[in-house]
């Protein structure tokens, strides 16, 4: 081939679905909400990605990784900046990446304008197990930043919940 | 406050507020950090490292802005591990060695009802970068303190003994309470551009949560007589020294080291 391929966004995004959390294997940077713009100019391309927890040790991980993985497609000329604004939430977590986690037994986050958290009660917490809602908390952190853990009264089985943030 | 050509700049004052904030985060993160296979119970175990990696997180978010707004090359690395303690500026309250549970406990509360007023009020600073450190830090802290303030319930409306042990814990960290309102010529430039918030608020909010949570948990507030300072200005207790000999080992011992 002589000629270039012209480098699109859409090439980009699709690419970046190969990028996994390295802590939840299954769930994409981008269905994450990790992932907030991807610029292209020319041959430059620009991908602006967002912390979930400030502390989260996956990050450094996941910069690299979307590196390596538009290198690996060829495309040479890649900068991954890290904004902090406007701060990441669980309600960008799509709903793809939301039964993804499900599937992977891990209860995903409820919305944070859920009406049971305006008035401070406990959140409803389905177990990825057995789908019950006889459901308890075992400790306000879990085995991530991002995770509690719980446990189910039903069929007994101890799960990760992630947080609503 | 030095009038004319001394006075501090927006700059300078800028530097100094982020290694406060900064330092806070870093040295009560490492405290938590050597509870890392010593907690009480596994849960609460992981629990403390997964605060200390929130703070961690904010520790790096402030280190990393200090570096930029001083201009100088250093990385948050530099400035965490290669500074003496004389120039760390955190309050001393966060550098007091482990005790019990219960001290930790108190400790993260009182950090806590502090930490969490002054972060929201961070998300209103004319200052952008500020802003969004501090947009991203209240939720954190929100949750940090809604299960520090359980324990604080759970200890002190629980045995006889934890009731004993929660109300010890309070009476011997209030005299480091104190240094943690302690405002200087950092916060006045800072209050007067709009970049940090006067601290009167941020006391008013302490003293509300603390009133409140220690009402349900049967505990006493302790008395404000004297009150432990010094460590904005670098003047630590022992305590510092020994940690950051720990802290900072690695990367005195092989400069530059990476893993």
């Amino acid at each position: 081939m002589t000629e270039t391929t012209k480098i699109t966004r859409e090439h980009i995004l699709d690419l970046l679905e190969n990028v996994k959390d390295p802590e939840v294997p299954v769930i994409s940077v981008r269905e994450l909400g990790v992932l907030r713009d991807v610029e292209v100019n020319g041959d430059q391309v620009l991908v602006t990605i967002t912390p979930t927890y400030t502390g989260c040790p996956a990050m450094d991980m996941m910069r690299e990784d979307i590196l390596a993985e538009l290198h690996k497609a060829g495309i040479a000329d890649v900068e991954v900046k890290q904004v902090l604004a406007p701060a990441w939430t669980t309600d960008w977590i799509s709903e793809v990446g939301k039964a993804k986690l499900k599937a992977y037994g891990i209860a995903p986050p409820e919305k944070t304008a859920d009406i049971r958290a305006l008035k401070g009660e406990a959140p409803v917490v389905e177990c990825p197990q057995c789908g019950s809602k006889d459901t308890g908390m075992l400790s306000a952190f879990g085995s991530t930043a991002c995770k509690a853990l719980w446990k189910c009264n039903a069929c007994l089985e101890p799960f990760d919940q992630f947080k609503c943030l | 406050m030095i009038i004319g050509p001394n006075a501090m700049t927006d700059k300078e004052a800028l530097f100094t507020y982020c290694l406060r904030r900064g330092d806070d985060n870093l040295i009560l993160s490492h405290r938590l950090g050597e509870w890392c296979g010593h907690g009480p119970q596994l849960e609460e175990d992981i629990a403390l490292a997964n605060r200390a990696l929130d703070l961690i997180g904010q520790a790096r978010n402030y280190l990393q802005y200090a570096g930029t707004v001083e201009g100088k090359g250093r990385t948050e690395d530099d400035l965490a591990y290669l500074r003496d303690e004389r120039h760390f500026v955190n309050v001393k309250l966060v550098e007091l060695p482990n005790a019990d549970y219960a001290h930790t406990m108190a400790r993260n509360f009182l950090f806590d009802a502090w930490h969490l007023p002054l972060q929201q009020a961070l998300t209103k600073s004319a200052d952008a970068q500020l802003a969004a450190i501090a947009a991203k830090a209240v939720k954190e802290i929100s949750y940090q303190l809604k299960t520090s303030g359980e324990w604080m319930i759970r200890f002190g409306d629980g045995t006889e003994e934890s009731h004993r042990r929660a109300q010890t814990a309070l009476d011997d960290l209030w005299t480091y309470t104190g240094e943690l309102f302690v405002t200087d010529e950092v916060d006045a430039v800072l209050v007067k551009a709009g970049i940090v918030p006067e601290m009167a608020p941020i006391k008013a909010a302490f003293d509300a949560t603390v009133g409140r949570v220690l009402a349900e948990a049967t505990l006493k507030r302790p008395a404000d007589g004297f009150m432990m300072s010094g460590g904005r200005q670098g003047k630590h207790s022992e305590h510092l020294g020994f940690m950051l000999a720990e802290m900072q080992y690695l990367q005195r011992a092989y400069p530059g080291a990476k893993w």
